[in-house]
């Protein structure tokens, strides 16, 4: 048996690879289901209207897909072009430090629009500034880049743990560590009255379209392609590829700390250590689910929000820990390797 | 004359390609027979299916009488069939005797039989004339000991059917040469032997019988001593290819001047202190056998090396300094060596590798955004103009056939109306209707001026294009020698190094 690479991936195989890769996750997760002593179609319906059952839940669902549709965009620009930033997460903090910060003290009492304007900018600038780091390293002396900001995770956090318990710290907490909020005037409106949607989400599908836009159809795109397809092709043909590269974390670092501006602005107001469940390692698996196409990453991110909310309601209904929803999201990213490799490849005896 | 190796009726399809058509063929004992055919012929497939890689679809293979299990390598080995693969599989970091006993030495025992590995080797080394000191590393070999250690392999393993794939591939011509005379020796000590190739002279030179492949067809067979290069050629191709030949012409101001230049990379000298000038309407030949430099010529002169010392001019302006991007806007177009790696992004469409080196300029760009139609267009008149194959504006680039690949390469720097070519092993690979194809344009070039600087390894092809040769060897380039002096034994001494002695002489 071996494998052959396919010259042609047929359209539909395409788009049929990430539906099956997560109804293989779900089967798979359907097992542990079962040993929790609870019917997995029970568990999955649950699961649904947990997710979608009412519109408190669909509201839930989408606000939770908003930072994950931005980091999920971080990653697939940067793993196009063969940068692999693991570091999502320690953008999205800084990006929602920095927001923190300049929407409490800095730009307080300007004009909304404008300063919710200037905050999402300083999270994306933040965000940026992490990922440049990294990528100089890597560009300028071969440091892989998956180490460096896999471990800039874990600094940025305890650095943000420092803030929030000394010049950050909110003082009207009640001791509680958590930073100062966010200027009322700059939250991000309400998208449906009574619920947590916010405007973000409007910004995050925006965001999706500008990325695409900048991918398919610009000369920067075009050239991002070309290097990580085939990064000496490309210097052959004159691409600078210390400066793709670096546009790439850039524009990747900027996403995700726009998704952490954008949860500080839409959704807490305040910054603390568990502002984030994981979304920068979930927009891994969601530019990965996506084929790290941006339209695949809006899909991706709502099935991923849909997981997470679902097993919420799952869990009191059922009594089966929420935790599933990390085993599936984890499985659905293992299928969906084993899925890219039928799509790219057929076996042939 | 008994068989000791017959291919009955074989057949192998890869989905709708046939790669081998119901091919027959028998090998005598003591024979050297000659499997000529063009990429893509189905030699190599042939040879799989022979030595039990591929399973075939259709037919038997039989050796000694007996028919071989398909699908089984190891049925062949022990059959008495060795393979030398193109592209050897040595571990670089293991000694010579390592590799030879590698896979060869059973499992299950504790204690390694190596003194009498040794001696064994040694006896076959000495019996066959193939001499090789077996503690040397793999990786501090040259290619032709490479290759050497490869055949002993085989031999180790009690082949007495060599089957050898493109042997001459990587070799000089002297190397050859050699190769060839210890095959003839070995073939009186009872071996058979097959060699694909595709190279008419080597085999004219080399062999006993030729089997023509074409179109995964055995098209004809012929005794060596009843044929000629011209009626090899047609079979091969199946129609009559003639590569264009040059014109004497007049040329003109010189264009690229380089002055002592020398180039270090990875802290080695890989250019010392190399002098060479291309004019108007010339071109410059650099033959070498590949590893001695042409690599990192090739790099400097696609502004991917900078000389550490000495000048690079053009037109008389320096271009040691410039990258690739500012090379193409001075009009210089650049053939790399390696299409694939190089050349062409291959999940890219055709029509963004045709604009590629120029996508930024405002031809294909305005504003940042991609000219999408305008690139399409530029495409489309390329496909047409160069006739390439199988290719629409969006076809995947990794799709095309390495002669289509490299038409669109051409047509890329072509199109531009370069002053200076570098056409680093233009033709490496292709079959000869694309050969003459790609000849016939950078001729055409040059008849418009272009200055053009050709780095090849294929004496033949110097000898059809250039006007005046240099030789590179270890870093460094000969005299050059005009077209009309240069015959290829003189040029197989230069490149052997000897031009110091030659121009004493």
């Amino acid at each position: 048996m071996r494998l052959e690479r396919r010259a042609h991936v047929p359209l539909g195989l395409a788009a049929i690879a990430p539906l099956a890769a997560i109804a293989a996750a779900m089967v798979l997760a359907a097992g542990l289901i079962a040993m929790a002593g609870v019917s997995p179609l029970t568990a999955y319906g649950e699961m649904l209207r947990g997710a979608f059952g009412s519109r408190l839940s669909v509201t839930e669902t989408l606000t939770r897909a908003t930072p994950l549709i931005l980091t999920g965009l971080a990653a697939a620009v940067a793993f196009r072009s063969r940068l692999w930033n693991i570091g999502g997460e320690g953008q999205f903090y800084v990006g929602a430090l920095v927001t923190a910060w300049a929407g409490h003290f800095l730009l307080a009492g300007l004009p909304p629009v404008i300063g919710m304007a200037l905050l999402m900018a300083g999270g994306m600038a933040a965000g940026a500034a992490l990922l440049a780091g990294p990528a100089f390293l890597r560009l300028r002396f071969g440091v892989d880049e998956v180490v460096t900001t896999l471990l800039l995770n874990f600094v940025v956090i305890l650095f943000v743990g420092l803030m929030i318990e000394g010049p950050l710290r909110d003082p009207l907490a009640f001791g509680w560590p958590q930073s100062v909020p966010v200027d009322g005037a700059l939250r991000l409106p309400d998208l449906v009255p009574r619920s947590r949607l916010h405007v973000g989400f409007v910004v995050a599908i925006a965001a999706a379209g500008v990325v695409w836009l900048i991918l398919a159809r610009t000369v920067f795109g075009a050239e991002a392609r070309a290097a990580g397809f085939n990064a000496r092709a490309a210097a052959f043909a004159g691409v600078s590829l210390p400066r793709t590269i670096m546009g790439v974390a850039l524009l990747s670092g900027a996403l995700a700390g726009l998704a952490g501006a954008i949860e500080v602005m839409g959704v807490t107001g305040n910054v603390t250590t568990t502002l984030s469940p994981g979304f920068g390692y979930s927009g891994i698996v969601v530019a990965m689910l996506a084929a790290l196409h941006p339209a695949g990453v809006v899909a991706a991110a709502l099935f991923v929000a849909t997981i997470f909310v679902g097993a919420d309601g799952m869990a009191r209904a059922t009594g089966v820990p929420s935790f599933i929803a990390d085993v599936i999201m984890a499985m659905s990213l293992l299928t969906m390797l084993v899925a890219l490799l039928f799509t790219t490849y057929r076996i042939r005896r | 004359m008994t068989a000791v190796l017959e291919l009955d009726g074989i057949t192998k399809r890869f989905g709708t390609l046939v790669a081998n058509d119901a091919v027959s063929l028998s090998l005598a004992k003591g024979e050297i027979l000659a499997l000529l055919g063009e990429n893509g012929a189905g030699k190599t497939t042939l040879m799989n299916i022979l030595f039990g890689h591929y399973t075939a679809d259709e037919g038997e293979v039989h050796v000694f009488g007996s028919t071989l299990p398909p699908g089984k390598p190891r049925a062949a080995i022990e059959a008495g069939v060795g393979m030398v693969h193109q592209h050897f599989t040595l571990a670089g970091n293991l000694t010579v005797l390592d590799n030879v006993v590698l896979g060869s030495e059973p499992l299950m025992r504790l204690q390694s039989q190596r003194a009498r590995a040794r001696a064994r080797l040694a006896a076959i080394a000495e019996r066959f004339g193939l001499p090789v000191d077996p503690d040397a590393r793999i990786g501090d070999l040259s290619v032709g000991e490479r290759q050497r250690v490869e055949i002993l392999k085989a031999l180790y393993r009690d082949a007495s059917i060599l089957i050898l794939d493109e042997p001459t591939a990587v070799l000089a011509r002297p190397e050859a040469e050699r190769l060839f005379d210890t095959l003839r020796g070995m073939t009186r000590g009872g071996l058979s032997l097959i060699f694909i190739s595709h190279k008419l002279h080597e085999v004219m030179a080399a062999s006993d019988r030729v089997v023509v492949l074409r179109g995964g067809r055995n098209v004809a067979e012929r005794r060596t001593a009843d044929t000629d290069p011209d009626e090899l050629a047609e079979l091969m191709v199946g129609r009559r290819v003639t590569r264009p030949r040059r014109q004497q012409h007049a040329t003109g101001a010189p264009v690229v001047i380089g002055t002592d230049i020398t180039v270090r990379e990875g802290g080695e000298r890989r250019l010392d202190g190399v002098s060479f000038q291309v004019c108007e309407g010339e071109i410059l030949g650099i033959v070498g056998v590949s590893g001695n430099g042409q690599a990192a010529l090739g790099r400097l002169l696609s502004g991917l090396a900078r000389p550490d010392a000495g000048r690079l001019t053009l037109n008389g302006e320096d271009m040691g300094a410039l990258g690739p991007r500012a090379l193409v806007r001075a009009g210089v177009g650049r053939i790399p060596e390696d299409r694939h790696a190089e050349g062409a992004v291959g999940e890219l469409p055709v029509w963004e590798n045709a604009v590629l080196e120029r996508m930024g300029t405002a031809e294909f760009s305005s504003r940042g955004f991609v000219r999408r139609g305008a690139a399409r267009r530029f495409a489309h008149t390329l496909i047409e103009r160069f006739d390439i194959r199988g290719a629409a504006a969006e076809t995947r680039t990794r799709l095309l056939s390495g002669g289509n690949m490299q038409k669109l390469i051409l047509g890329r720097i072509l199109s531009a109306g370069p002053r200076f070519i570098l056409a680093n092993q233009p033709t490496r690979g292709l079959d000869e209707g694309a050969i003459a194809a790609v000849h016939a344009e950078l001729l055409a070039a040059r008849a418009e001026g272009a200055a053009i600087l050709l780095i090849t390894e294929e004496l033949e092809e110097a000898i059809g294009l250039a006007d005046r040769m240099q030789a590179i060897v270890r870093g460094r380039l000969s005299a050059p020698v005009a077209a009309e002096q240069a015959d290829s034994r003189r040029l197989g001494l230069m490149m052997a190094g000897m031009w110091e002695r030659d121009d004493a002489a």
